[in-house]
């Protein structure tokens, strides 16, 4: 039987009674009925709690919030008629609940100073993640200079390890994916050329467009979202597990232990990768020059000689170092900045990829327009 | 205080394996109702996977482990579910969920289960942090800004959201100050008055078993060694139950307890 609280006024003064089950299943229907009732009754009201049958903490909670604790507290010696165990169950949430008093509710925000708020905290993040960067940057360069002259601190086996895990088991992916873009862009320039009758310059524009910019910043752009990652999870993992506390207490620095030997590895497998992409985007953008456009092998390969200087490839790789020592410090900072919690793994997972590739974008187009400018 | 009636959970020829390694052969036991049952034994013997079994969160080699006179893997889906809303679990580390806050913990059961409304939910969820015996500052924190104790206290509160009939305790006291693990206990003590609960107490603490239990279940050699009052449990012939009751760490416990007893 449902429960059942209602003000019994066929008797004067008016009493309250209290029935049926006061259990979980019945706690919305049970609210509902004690908060009509608030305010026909008072402390001298008397109170009938022989007919419940079953009770439970959520019953025995509402109990005590229509009647207050102190109320329950005389009641749990008077009500004669209910069992031992439901009394004892009602003294310990009465008790429980007037030790520690239900929460006052906060007043909801007006929007707009919300929104404001939001802003500003916002703008204010952005200042302080850029400001720990360039600290961590700092930290980082003034490691490596310090174990640069002691070789001994040189941790050879990590790097090659993680030059295996981000350069050689990304090689394909980045191959392959260039190698498609490649031949895209041939298609492109094949079809815009071929209207000016120029369609031969479809291998020059290849050639620049990989040398210059799409071999660093395509493998830049799968190393930020391959890598960084990658970084971020490991080193938040560690970070929610104590394990960098752990490290730190050991007398070690986890920058040696774990930041140093991820950038050195970046540094050396991004440059190694971006070549691969340049060769591969220019291999695919030969292949359709062959098959679609009739240029011979050959033809095409004395295209790059004659037309393509040296610097347009170096262009390219100067930019390959720059954008991997960023994107392995995005990777391990955010890392650190890791607390406790799973979501607090993802969150900053997310965060890194999305920081780094923004970096490598912005940088790119400022170095661009500096090699414009320069006219190299 | 117990007196041995209706049995809530029977646990009849139990084997559980992994690989060719046997963790439990033949394994019987009863939990009743209304009582406090402490089940022990050395590390490795498979005091976590005996509760995993029961509860339903590994499927038993062999064996059958009714729960309120029903066997939990040969039912339906939606009939199970029935039956394990009626278990409240308390793991070992807590396993709060870490995205959500203490009351948002509390409140999960209650809105998906109970089908309460949100701010109802939210309501109980803070009388049940307050049965646990947690302040109401903790409600709105990330269990990963609590302390030990107090990621246990929620953790119980959780596992009392939907008034269960059986709570299940891993090791609830381990990792506790003395102040806290004895304060935990006398806390369990009256829930179990007030609530009718059964629970089945995994644990190591000796002056928990000897304060609150009325029966100690003995795991040793792939099975149930013996399951009686500890009274009687420590005068069983084994060695290892000697070495368990009778070191100094169990005669140590088992002074407090009587001087706690006394007064």
């Amino acid at each position: 039987m449902a429960g059942n609280a209602q003000l019994d006024t066929s008797r004067n003064p008016a009493r309250l009674l209290i029935s049926g089950d006061w259990t979980l299943a019945h706690y919305t229907l049970l609210k509902q009925q004690t908060e009509q009732l608030v305010g026909h009754y008072d402390a001298q009201t008397e109170v009938d709690l022989d007919e419940v049958s079953s009770i439970d903490t959520a019953g025995a909670s509402l109990l005590v919030e229509l009647l207050g604790a102190e109320r329950v507290g005389q009641l749990t010696d008077t009500a004669q008629k209910l069992p031992a165990a439901d009394r004892a169950l009602l003294q310990t949430v009465y008790s429980s609940m007037r030790d520690f008093c239900v929460p006052v509710k906060v007043a909801p925000q007006n929007t707009c100073i919300l929104l404001l708020s939001r802003i500003g905290g916002a703008v204010y993040k952005l200042w302080q993640d850029t400001l720990q960067l360039l600290g961590f940057i700092g930290l980082i360069l003034q490691t490596l200079v310090r174990n640069l002259f002691r070789p001994t601190q040189w941790r050879i086996t990590p790097v090659v390890a993680h030059i295996e895990q981000i350069g050689l088991n990304a090689a394909p992916i980045v191959v392959l994916l260039t190698f498609m873009v490649g031949a895209v862009v041939a298609f492109l320039g094949a079809t815009v050329l071929a209207n000016f009758g120029a369609g031969i310059f479809t291998v020059d524009l290849v050639a620049f467009s990989f040398l210059r910019e799409f071999g660093v910043l395509l493998t830049a752009i799968l190393l930020a979202g391959r890598t960084a990652s990658a970084f971020t999870a490991q080193i938040g993992s560690m970070k929610a597990n104590e394990e960098i506390d752990a490290i730190r207490t050991l007398g070690l620095d986890p920058m040696d232990l774990l930041v140093l030997p991820r950038v050195l590895a970046l540094l050396i497998a991004l440059p190694l990768l971006t070549f691969l992409a340049m060769m591969a985007g220019i291999l695919g953008g030969a292949v359709v020059c062959v098959v679609s456009l009739g240029i011979s092998p050959d033809m095409f390969i004395s295209l790059l000689h004659s037309d393509i200087g040296v610097q347009h490839f170096l262009v390219g790789m100067v930019k390959a170092p720059f954008f991997a020592f960023l994107i392995a410090a995005v990777g391990c900072l955010e890392g650190f900045k890791v607390s406790g919690s799973a979501e607090s793994v993802g969150e900053h997972t997310t965060s890194s990829v999305v920081q780094s590739i923004f970096i490598v974008i912005v940088l790119d187009a400022v170095a661009a327009l500096f090699f414009m400018e320069m006219g190299w | 205080m117990h007196t041995p009636g209706e049995a809530v959970i029977e646990v009849r020829g139990l084997c559980n394996r992994f690989g060719s390694q046997t963790v439990h052969e033949n394994l019987d036991l009863d939990v009743y109702k209304g009582e406090i049952l402490g089940v022990v034994g050395g590390s490795g013997t498979g005091k976590s996977v005996l509760l995993r079994s029961i509860v339903g969160l590994r499927r038993p080699t062999e064996g059958q482990v009714r729960v309120f006179g029903q066997d939990l893997l040969s039912l339906p889906e939606e009939a199970r579910s029935k039956v394990e809303r009626r278990f409240g679990v308390l793991f070992q580390g807590g396993a709060l969920f870490s995205s959500l806050t203490v009351t948002e913990n509390i409140a999960l059961p209650l809105i998906e289960h109970a089908g309460l409304s949100r701010p109802d939910a939210e309501h109980l969820a803070c009388v049940k942090l307050a049965l646990a015996g947690l302040p109401l500052s903790a409600a709105d924190k990330y269990p990963s800004m609590l302390s030990g104790g107090m990621v246990k206290r929620a953790a119980l509160a959780r596992a009392l959201a939907l008034d269960p009939d059986i709570l299940f305790l891993d090791e609830p006291t381990a990792g506790l100050d003395p102040i806290g693990a004895a304060a935990f206990d006398q806390l369990i003590l009256t829930l179990r008055d007030a609530m009718g609960l059964s629970v089945f107490l995994v644990t190591h603490d000796l002056d928990t078993l000897y304060t609150i239990t009325d029966r100690v279940a003995v795991l040793s050699q792939k099975r149930v060694l013996v399951a009686a009052p500890i009274k009687q449990v420590e005068d069983y012939d084994d060695p290892w139950i000697h070495e368990y009751f009778h070191g100094p760490r169990g005669r140590a416990a088992y002074e407090a307890a009587t001087k706690f007893k006394e007064q």
